[in-house]
């Protein structure tokens, strides 16, 4: 076994955090050590978090992590993922900020700042072999905090077993709930600031909302929960849908057929990378570029370019 | 494709001081510069920066001190790194200094010490001067 792997698996929080830099660079050493860490991935419930900026998914994210490591959760992990500069390539990663002093020091805590590095749909390209990484370490469950709302539905519903949308009272909430898509990929709904005059309003307007379409499983009815994540009050309520929905989908085999259907799309992801990969590298690069001018003049078509370059590289040849 | 990886910096606040709008100035321009920071917020205790650092794999902590404490917090945050075997880990200082203290700062193994007019530029261009340019850190976490 990969060196850095066994020392993931036995715990070592200095070995996992450089595993997952270097899977996030995806580097050589991250690929080994990922490749004998998969075969040990599949336990972990994934639990996404997505919602607009400020409704509170990072004080959310820490005060149901501090809950679970009370009630006897061995290890927590949490990615949270904030956008890089399209122009600079830099990013400011605050989501630690949330974090209450007890769950920095909580050793059963493992928390990641990722940069979605250019990626859209709210995670990083690395985020699933992230996920990976931290499962493969015993995390369970791994929380994955998202770029706020709105584009974000997608990758999250692909990744994660539960995806939880929060919500605050008086964020546009009317109109801009339902537009985002937010009720389609929810599984759990949270009001959150729920201190709030608003609070009651919001949920009920969720809850309509509910009643005239279903949301992503039509055997489970997404739960609406007010919460005041800074004092946890409503938490405990959360940690009980969140188990009650795991429950629910090892019951009816969706726990599987989710899995299974998600390794068929990063199976085909990866193998349309590494064709291309191999592909343009036997494509002369003086014929891809006579091709790409006489495109870029318009003097053939997009769908006449790609015949001509699958002729000069057949893809079988 | 990016010829130079991606430089990590952890930016805290150590200590008692409510004051980290140098902080903030600091973490933006080093995210303008391309790398990605990230930040912890106010009262930090020395572990908890360590093991930030750690859990983050960062290449640099940035400590931001006001309060005058640096010659006791800055120790304190040395050695909660060492305990985790961080001990490839670039630390800069940014506060208010006296210059009698810079040489002992640096003595003690801090790589750079910065005064309040400092420029972002200079404080960019040492980062990653240290990460590309001489050690790789990448190397041996013991």
């Amino acid at each position: 076994m990969n060196p850095w792997a066994q020392r993931v698996r036995q715990g070592d929080r200095r070995a996992l955090a450089r595993v997952l830099t270097w899977v996030e660079n995806d580097t050589p050493e991250g690929q080994a050590a990922l490749h004998d860490l998969f075969t040990a991935t599949g336990r972990a419930h994934i639990v996404g978090v997505t919602g607009p900026p400020g409704a509170g998914k990072s004080t959310l994210v820490a005060a149901l992590a501090r809950h679970l490591r009370e009630r006897g959760h061995a290890r927590v992990g949490i990615l949270a993922v904030d956008p890089s500069s399209p122009y600079t390539g830099g990013a400011l990663l605050g989501d630690r900020v949330r974090m209450p002093p007890e769950l920095a020091r909580d050793p059963g805590v493992f928390f990641r700042s990722m940069a979605s590095r250019g990626a859209t749909g709210g995670l990083a390209r690395a985020t699933e072999r992230a996920v990976q990484v931290l499962d493969a370490a015993g995390y369970d469950p791994i929380f994955v905090e998202t770029v706020g709302a709105g584009q974000a539905e997608v990758a999250i519903m692909r990744l994660a077993h539960t995806v939880i949308v929060v919500q605050a009272p008086g964020l546009g909430d009317d109109i801009q709930a339902i537009k985002a898509g937010i009720l389609e990929i929810a599984h759990i709904l949270v009001v959150n600031k729920a201190d709030r005059p608003d609070a009651a309003r919001t949920r009920r307007l969720l809850e309509d909302m509910l009643r005239l379409g279903p949301g992503p499983d039509p055997d489970w009815t997404p739960p609406v929960l007010l919460t005041v994540a800074t004092t946890g009050q409503g938490i405990p309520e959360v940690a009980a849908a969140l188990e009650a929905h795991r429950a629910h989908l090892r019951a009816s085999r969706a726990w599987q057929q989710r899995d299974a259907a998600r390794l068929q799309a990063t199976l085909e992801e990866a193998l349309r990378a590494a064709l291309w990969q191999r592909w343009r590298a036997r494509v002369p690069q003086d014929t891809y570029n006579a091709v790409l001018r006489a495109l870029q003049r318009r003097e053939i078509s997009p769908a006449e370019a790609v015949q001509r370059l699958l002729q000069a590289a057949p893809p079988d040849g | 494709m990016t010829p130079r990886r991606k430089i990590r910096v952890l930016i805290a606040k150590p200590g008692l001081d409510g004051h980290d709008r140098g902080a903030k100035i600091v973490a933006r321009a080093l995210r303008d510069a391309g790398m990605e920071v990230i930040y912890t917020g106010l009262r930090q205790t020395p572990d908890m920066i360590a093991e930030a650092a750690l859990q983050e794999d960062v290449d640099v902590v940035g400590l931001s001190i006001l309060s005058g404490a640096h010659m006791t917090l800055v120790p304190q945050v040395l050695e909660a790194l060492r305990a985790r075997g961080l001990d490839d880990v670039w630390v800069v200082v940014g506060g208010i200094i006296p210059p009698q203290d810079v040489p002992k700062l640096l003595d003690m193994g801090v790589y750079k010490v910065y005064g309040p007019g400092a420029p972002t530029a200079q404080i960019a261009a040492d980062i990653q001067a240290a990460v590309w340019g001489t050690a790789q850190p990448e190397e041996s976490p013991a």
